[in-house]
């Protein structure tokens, strides 16, 4: 059937996964129109952006088994590709398409050489190591002020056609107006679908089973006569890249980019809990992950700060609970998830289909 | 039979620092620049020769070591707050009297978490390399947002005490006390660290251990408890540091753990996982590099940490001491 | 009397079925000689009486107390010594320090049991020679000696030992059997693991072969020797 072929046989196999997955995306797609308001279309947008960076570090990690903290280096190589070539070039499409393939040119030989590297010593070093890579490349890019915009970033201009500006009807369509942002918020919307099904895509070939078969038992993947060496390096480089592409993403969404924005550790640890708590090798366990995740950071710091109010008697409870801690638990969460949940959602419902 | 011992990453510090004198271009920045990095060293060194050492013996990575740096950088600025007649002083002897049992207090409290931290955190992974990393790293955000509770998000000011603020003068270079203060207190806790390790039967048991654990529980020693006792030691080590790092920088931070992870995890990937010598090498190295190019190259200053450690690596794969028998 | 017994004694180590129920028994005061083809599942016996892999099912007794499911150290502590094939030496201790980890006794070199290195020396003259190096730059045959040392330093009442010939010269090779018969007449049980023809003739008291994971013959030693053909079809060769 062509809903098979198009998710490359990797069906959800649990009724409930598929109906939240067909609820997800008739809700990302019909956004604009469902939830009206400026702030619930950017939530829309950051989710789109945010599945496509964590599948892209679930092949990293849930199918090749690799741990990398560099991961946001190349989202922030993506954004500051599109930041950087629109600030200097002017917002064209020509610019835009400049900014893209550098960045990806940067991210493919910086993966490259990142990815050789992890062979040569052992995991735990790797992940120290992509660890003070990334910290380091944050530095630089605050500190290449001339060049990044440093602490401050870069807000540029993008093409008319995505500009909110910009208005092709007259009349709102079903109460929404028909301007450049829309058209920005669908083209993100394709590109998400695209970029996610060719994940699947490459999960699902029989280059993704070797690299499953390399995180089972390297030795033995390489014993049978895989050059671990190659999918590897191959796998962190298709990682980066679809990294890259969800930062270009994020940038042309909010025409800015500061070194906060792609690059903070902070994202890092948000993609780290989205695919645990979404479950790791899965692709899907992104998506839901992500929605998951986007939504209580928008939504329920507002219901912690309900929370708080109501303790405010007691002050440590009140501190607890305040909206500016929710990382405290969704920590927690995170920390109980890799107990008691390792699977993540996905694995979760798939293991209760099965039954 | 000649007894040899590997000699030359010794030599790596004094190379170093004997490069940068040309560079530096006066001899008394060059000493003032030294001191520093040796200061800088020798506190990345204790808060790193636990960790080391908790790798080493039981194969445990702690991603979340920075948070005990964080917590008793936080609990001694309590204890100073409390003692202000003491290090408003300015008499030395009553500012040591109040630093001492701040840094004893955080040493204690570091130690304190640390066992829970082994107990809850760390111990239900055991083995699983990836599920520690990232458990210790879910176990660092829940710390450094607990910190954030306890004494707020923003900044929190440690000042130096009176007595110890400002600089020795030695002929045209400025020598800041406080660095020297480190490096002494550097140089004792490494003291204590190799007598331990090397005089005493439960040094002895951390170093053999380290080398072959299965073999240390076949003699028919419990390896779990041993590793409590160093985790928690490692764990107030990084305390102390913390302190000291606090004082350093004169201001707090809640992410300071996390800032300082990465240097540590510099530090002792240069020095070999498992090896005390090798951190204590690794650190200095870091210390003096930071110090050297950040006054030649500021904006290297990151980069040149990196850049040491894959020159390392190159030369050494496993860092400057590997541990045998892995 | 048995000192040790074990009874149906399975092991999986991951998804390798190793053990398929062992059956042995260890008397009391004497030497058992563990035989058998390389891969039969020798040292997994040895590592599965010491806690090293936990038995899957069946009964593991010593001196009657059921030890399959204690840790390591525990077994250790009940007066069992383990001396691996690999050896175990702490390549980066001294051999002083080796013997001294092992002399649980002992808070420092001092404490250790003076007639007793004596005797060690007496036996494995490198010991006393390398007291003070690095035990890594001992030659594989003196690393040997150093392991059965440490099994010795204390008095212990069982000895597990995996091929502790490996590499001896032969004049070594009559000084470790005469530590063994020192120590059989001390009453010390010993389960030896060993290819060699001169511990089984001069040493053994029993045998036990083994082959696919199971004990396929136990009995006394001098009829096993006496048997020719029988140690053909069991061994492949004539002892």
């Amino acid at each position: 059937m062509f809903l098979k072929r198009l998710l490359s046989n990797d069906t959800p196999r649990s009724r409930l996964l598929a109906l939240l997955l067909v609820v997800l995306f008739i809700a990302l797609a019909f956004a604009p129109f469902i939830f009206p308001g400026v702030k619930a279309l950017s939530v829309a947008a950051k989710i789109l952006v945010f599945v496509v960076l964590v599948a892209s570090f679930d092949l990293l990690l849930g199918y090749t088994g690799i741990v990398s903290f560099a991961h946001t280096m190349f989202f922030g190589i993506g954004a500051y590709g599109i930041a950087i070539s629109a600030t200097r070039l002017g917002p064209s499409w020509g610019a835009v398409l400049l900014g893209l393939a550098a960045a990806l040119a940067v991210s493919l030989v910086l993966s490259f050489a990142i990815g050789l590297f992890s062979l040569r010593v052992r995991a735990i070093f790797f992940a120290m190591i992509t660890l003070a890579v990334a910290s380091a490349f944050q530095t630089l890019a605050s500190q290449l002020s001339d060049f990044t915009g440093g602490e401050d970033g870069l807000t540029f201009k993008l093409p008319e056609l995505i500009s909110p500006s910009f208005e092709f009807a007259e009349e709102p369509f079903l109460g929404v107006s028909l301007d450049g942002r829309l058209l920005c918020y669908y083209m993100l919307f394709v590109a998400a679908v695209v970029l996610v099904l060719a994940l699947l895509r490459i999960v699902n070939s029989p280059f993704g089973r070797v690299l499953q078969a390399i995180r089972e038992n390297e030795f033995r993947a390489e014993a049978i006569g895989y050059r671990v060496v190659v999918y590897r390096t191959t796998a962190a480089v298709l990682s980066a890249l679809f990294a890259t592409l969800a930062g270009a993403m994020l940038a042309i969404w909010l025409r800015y980019n500061g070194p906060d924005t792609s690059l903070s550790f902070e994202i890092m640890i948000d993609v780290l809990l989205i695919v645990v708590i979404g479950g790791m090798g899965t692709i899907y366990g992104a998506a839901i992950g992500a929605v998951l995740f986007v939504l209580a950071q928008s939504y329920l710091q507002d219901l912690l700060r309900v929370g708080s109010e109501a303790a405010s008697g007691l002050p440590w409870l009140a501190a607890l609970l305040s909206p500016d801690r929710w990382l405290l638990w969704l920590g927690v969460l995170f920390v109980l998830s890799v107990y008691y949940f390792p699977t993540g959602i996905v694995g979760k419902l798939r293991a209760r289909a099965a039954r | 039979m000649k007894i040899d011992f590997d000699w030359k990453p010794l030599l790596l510090a004094p190379i170093l620092a004997a490069v940068a004198l040309p560079l530096t271009g006066s001899f008394s920045t060059w000493l003032t620049l030294t001191v520093a990095g040796l200061a800088m060293g020798m506190i990345i060194f204790i808060i790193a020769s636990g960790l080391t050492l908790v790798f080493g013996l039981m194969d445990v990575l702690n991603f979340g070591h920075g948070v005990f740096i964080a917590l008793g950088a936080f609990v001694a600025s309590s204890v100073l707050g409390l003692m202000g007649d003491w290090t408003g002083s300015g008499e030395l002897w009553r500012n040591l009297v109040a630093v001492f049992p701040a840094m004893l207090v955080a040493m204690a409290v570091a130690g304190a978490v640390g066992l829970a931290f082994e107990r809850f955190i760390v111990r239900p992974v055991y083995g699983q390399h990836l599920k520690q990393i990232l458990i210790t790293m879910g176990g660092m955000i829940i710390g450094e947002e607990l910190i954030k509770v306890i004494w707020g998000p923003a900044q929190v000011p440690l000042p130096l005490p009176e007595a110890l603020r400002g600089s020795l003068l030695i002929g045209d270079a400025a020598i800041s006390k406080y660095r020297l203060l480190a490096v002494a207190v550097g140089i004792v806790v490494f003291g204590l660290l190799a007598w331990t390790l090397g005089r005493t039967k439960i040094g002895l048991l951390i170093r053999a251990g380290v080398q072959d654990r299965e073999m240390v529980e076949s003699l028919g020693y419990r390896i779990g408890r041993l590793f409590v006792g160093v985790f928690v030691v490692g764990s107030a080590l990084a305390g102390l540091g913390g302190v000291m790092w606090g004082l350093f920088q004169q201001n707090l931070v809640p992410q300071m753990g996390a800032q300082v992870n990465v240097l540590i995890f510099i530090v002792i990937i240069i020095g070999g996982l498992g090896s005390t010598g090798g951190a204590l090498i690794g650190a200095l190295l870091v210390g003096l590099m930071t110090n050297y190019i950040g006054f030649l190259l500021p904006t290297l200053t990151q980069f040149a940490s990196i850049l040491l450690m894959v020159a390392v690596l190159l030369w050494r794969p496993q860092g400057v001491y590997p541990v045998a028998n892995r | 009397m048995n000192l040790l017994e074990l009874q149906g004694v399975q092991t999986h180590i991951g998804a390798y079925h190793i053990l398929h129920g062992v059956d042995l028994a260890v008397p009391k005061g004497q030497l058992t000689m563990l035989l058998g083809r390389n891969g039969a599942g020798k040292t997994t016996t040895l590592r599965t009486i010491m806690g090293l892999w936990h038995a899957s099912a069946g009964t593991v007794r010593f001196g009657g107390k059921d030890i399959a499911a204690m840790h390591t150290p525990q077994i250790a502590e009940l007066g069992i010594a383990y001396v691996p094939e690999s050896m175990g030496i702490f390549s980066d201790l001294t051999v002083k320090e080796n013997m001294l980890l092992a002399a649980r006794s002992a808070k420092n070199a001092a404490q250790i049991d003076d007639t007793r290195l004596k005797w060690i020396f007496k036996l494995f003259p490198a010991v006393e020679k390398f007291w003070n190096h690095p035990a890594g730059k001992l030659s594989g045959g003196q690393k040997q000696m150093l392991a059965v040392s440490r099994a010795i330093v204390e008095p212990r009442e069982l000895l597990l030992i995996d091929e502790p010939s490996k590499g001896l010269a032969p004049v070594m090779i009559n000084n470790m059997i005469d530590a063994f018969a020192e120590l059989k007449r001390s009453g010390v049980t010993i389960l030896l693991v060993e290819q060699n023809i001169n511990f089984a003739q001069r040493l053994g008291d029993n045998v036990a072969v083994m082959d696919n994971g199971r004990v396929v013959h136990s009995g006394g030693m001098a009829a096993f020797s006496a048997d020719a053909q029988l140690q053909q079809s069991l061994l492949g060769l004539a002892l």
